[in-house]
């Protein structure tokens, strides 16, 4: 045992764990639920998590900096209106394009949320608190009380939500579920492998050294944010493609969806440290409970929010007991050797 | 810090005051005692609340669940009395129901040591849960005569019973902050826990009064809004916690735990609540009043910042 807990990290003990209980999830509802382990089934919890996974990891990067972002639901919720209206104008507009709208719009508000927090050393929490009421009033107003449709949207982005990058038998990789995983891909390598996307790490984990060292701390919480708002902007994109139909409330309570996903993926509210590849776990998981717990004959839909807060604050806990346990017997490893 | 304090309650004030004489020329009837005890009962809930977040935040904590907790508390009121159950009883089960969200939320964060952003987050949800495996989707009225009455009709002169009850409490958690070993105890620990914990204070034992307080308040409050509204469903009092956390850290308390007073959120009260008034006698919609007050709260630390660095620069020069 001593030799186990002396070579992994508890980073990899963290996946592994939340890759288990990912299992034991999936297992557990394959004998509660008819037709659970099918193809559609998939399908619909990996589109419904391509939603959340994109905003997931930019709420992830910023946690790391030791920041949080409130505003994410609301970013997300103009972006979705703003380009689905662009697209309702400019139906020609090339997809590409389009997506990259979605992220620039998005980074905008990243933007000003930097800015207020990193030139004016304003905590992340008042001021993406302030901008999540804002962002949402200037909806509100902006959008005159009217609704992006379906019909007003082009074939292809109304499609996109079915269409298939490959499938293997009758297991679709759809496209928006590629582009999510795109995200979780690039932002992991680079975390672990870039010095520059080290320093959101740096940064969260001791701002102090981390000037010392050299690092413009402000600097590197402003791209955190700008990233994030980016990533909120591609979720705001996928959002809309998978609903079609944008309101003034679309987005609202992805702030705590996105949270909650990162914390239970195993990254520290207190900052840096955390994966992509556990937010990414984290995000599929709290996904995997909700979408099978609206289908769990044995227990009323009514239950779904009290067992998925109940089956997070267990995660944490859990994960917080087994995170102490391990230092303490690795202290004592320590002393004998 | 006495003078810094003191000038931000004094800005406060300017702005408290600038806020009325608005509202006054914009709107004669303004001014009247009756539509000064509407605007307090119209967000009666939220401000008593506000008062026990002074002192989570003071200690540099968070409660993200109270909204949550009052929303269960009001359906287990409702519930209750639909069952037959008497006024008092059902106020005592509401009682208990914050008693146990309080404990839960108490041991996690106090004893457990999960950041009380987290567990209060994922506890939001919880409860918020529970509130709707009681209801479903429906709602749950036709309370009996006197609860209405209670709830809306002045029981000191004009002044109704949730009125009444703040600002008693206003007085009793500004004792208890400012005046008391318990309240000097909250801020050492705001501002430092570890050198609090060296110097022989019970953080925990502080940490789950606070929570166990926090929960408490939440479902009498939720039992006020029920009685206000006479009716309640499963989403009832979603999303009061961020205007709670904004009445306080608009009046002054750091987030960082430490610093801030009692005086200074209730000026800061005061100011949201005619602010929201004198919008809404514009036609200016919810929404947008909302998104007012989030720049308000973003400029209410933003400024301070602005003249310190400005001061700095003009020392240095």
């Amino acid at each position: 045992m001593n030799g186990l807990f002396g070579r992994v990290s508890p980073q990899t003990l963290r996946l592994v764990a939340l890759f288990v209980a990912l299992l034991a999830t999936v297992l557990f509802f394959s004998t509660q639920i008819e037709g659970y382990l099918s193809a559609r089934m998939f399908n619909r919890i990996s589109t419904s998590a391509a939603v959340v996974l994109p905003v997931a990891v930019g709420q992830a990067i910023v946690i790391m900096t030791r920041n949080i972002d409130l505003s994410a639901g609301s970013i997300l919720g103009v972006v979705a209106y703003m380009t689905g209206q662009a697209l309702g104008a400019f139906p020609e507009m090339h997809p590409v394009l389009a997506v990259l709208l979605a992220m620039g719009i998005g980074a905008v508000a990243g933007a000003i949320n930097g800015l207020l927090i990193a030139v004016g050393q304003v905590p992340s929490i008042i001021v993406t608190l302030g901008t999540l009421a804002l962002y949402r009033s200037f909806l509100v107003e902006y959008s005159n009380a009217t609704t992006i449709t379906t019909a007003s949207l082009p074939a292809w982005l109304v499609d996109l939500p079915q269409a298939s990058l490959f499938s293997i038998g009758a297991l679709d990789l759809r496209v928006t579920v590629a582009l999510a995983l795109a995200v979780c891909l690039v932002m992991g390598i680079a975390l672990s492998r870039l010095r520059a996307a080290r320093k959101f790490l740096a940064v969260g984990s001791n701002p102090d050294a981390a000037k010392m060292a050299g690092i413009n701390a402000p600097w590197v919480v402003f791209i955190a944010f700008v990233l994030a708002g980016a990533l909120a902007g591609l979720s705001g994109f996928i959002f809309l493609a998978k609903f079609g139909n944008i309101t003034v409330v679309a987005g609202m309570g992805f702030e705590l969806k996105s949270i909650a996903a990162v914390v239970v993926g195993g990254v520290s509210i207190m900052g840096g440290s955390g994966t992509i590849l556990g937010v990414l776990m984290g995000t599929v998981l709290v996904d995997t409970i909700d979408n099978s717990l609206t289908r769990w004959e044995l227990v009323s839909e009514f239950w779904r929010d009290a067992l998925l807060g109940m089956l997070i604050m267990a995660a944490v806990t859990v994960d917080t007991l087994a995170a102490r346990s391990l230092n303490r017997l690795r202290g004592k490893d320590g002393g004998a050797q | 810090m006495m003078d810094r304090l003191k000038s931000w309650e004094g800005g406060l004030l300017v702005v408290f005051l600038a806020t009325l004489a608005l509202n006054a020329s914009f709107a004669p009837e303004f001014l009247t005692v009756q539509n000064q005890i509407n605007l307090f009962q119209l967000s009666i809930e939220k401000i008593i609340v506000a008062l026990v977040m002074t002192l989570i935040i003071m200690n540099a904590e968070i409660d993200l669940s109270v909204a949550s907790v009052m929303g269960l508390s009001a359906v287990v009121f409702a519930h209750l009395l639909n069952i037959g159950f008497g006024g008092v009883e059902a106020l005592l089960g509401c009682l208990v129901v914050g008693l146990l969200a309080g404990c839960v939320n108490a041991v996690l964060v106090a004893k457990v040591g999960i950041p009380s952003l987290v567990v209060t987050l994922a506890m939001m949800i919880g409860y918020r849960g529970f509130a709707r495996v009681i209801v479903k989707d429906q709602s749950l009225g036709g309370f009996p005569e006197w609860v209405t009455v209670l709830g809306q009709k002045g029981l000191v002169g004009p002044l109704p019973l949730s009125l009444v009850l703040f600002f008693v409490l206003l007085v009793l958690l500004g004792v208890l902050l400012h005046r008391t070993g318990f309240g000097r105890q909250v801020i050492v620990i705001g501002t430092n826990a570890e050198v609090a914990r060296f110097s022989g204070v019970d953080v925990a034992r502080v940490k789950a009064t606070l929570f166990i307080m926090s929960a408490m308040m939440s479902a009498l409050a939720g039992v006020l809004y029920a009685a206000r509204l006479g009716s309640v469903r499963g989403d009832s009092a979603l999303g009061f916690e961020l205007d709670i956390i904004t009445m306080v850290l608009l009046g002054g308390v750091s987030i960082f735990g430490g610093k801030g007073s009692m005086a200074g959120v209730f000026l800061s009260i005061l100011i949201i609540l005619n602010l929201r008034n004198g919008m809404a006698l514009l036609n200016i919609t919810g929404h947008v009043q909302t998104g007012v007050i989030g720049i308000l709260l973003i400029l209410s630390v933003l400024l301070p910042n602005i003249v310190n660095a400005l001061r700095a620069r003009s020392a240095r020069a």
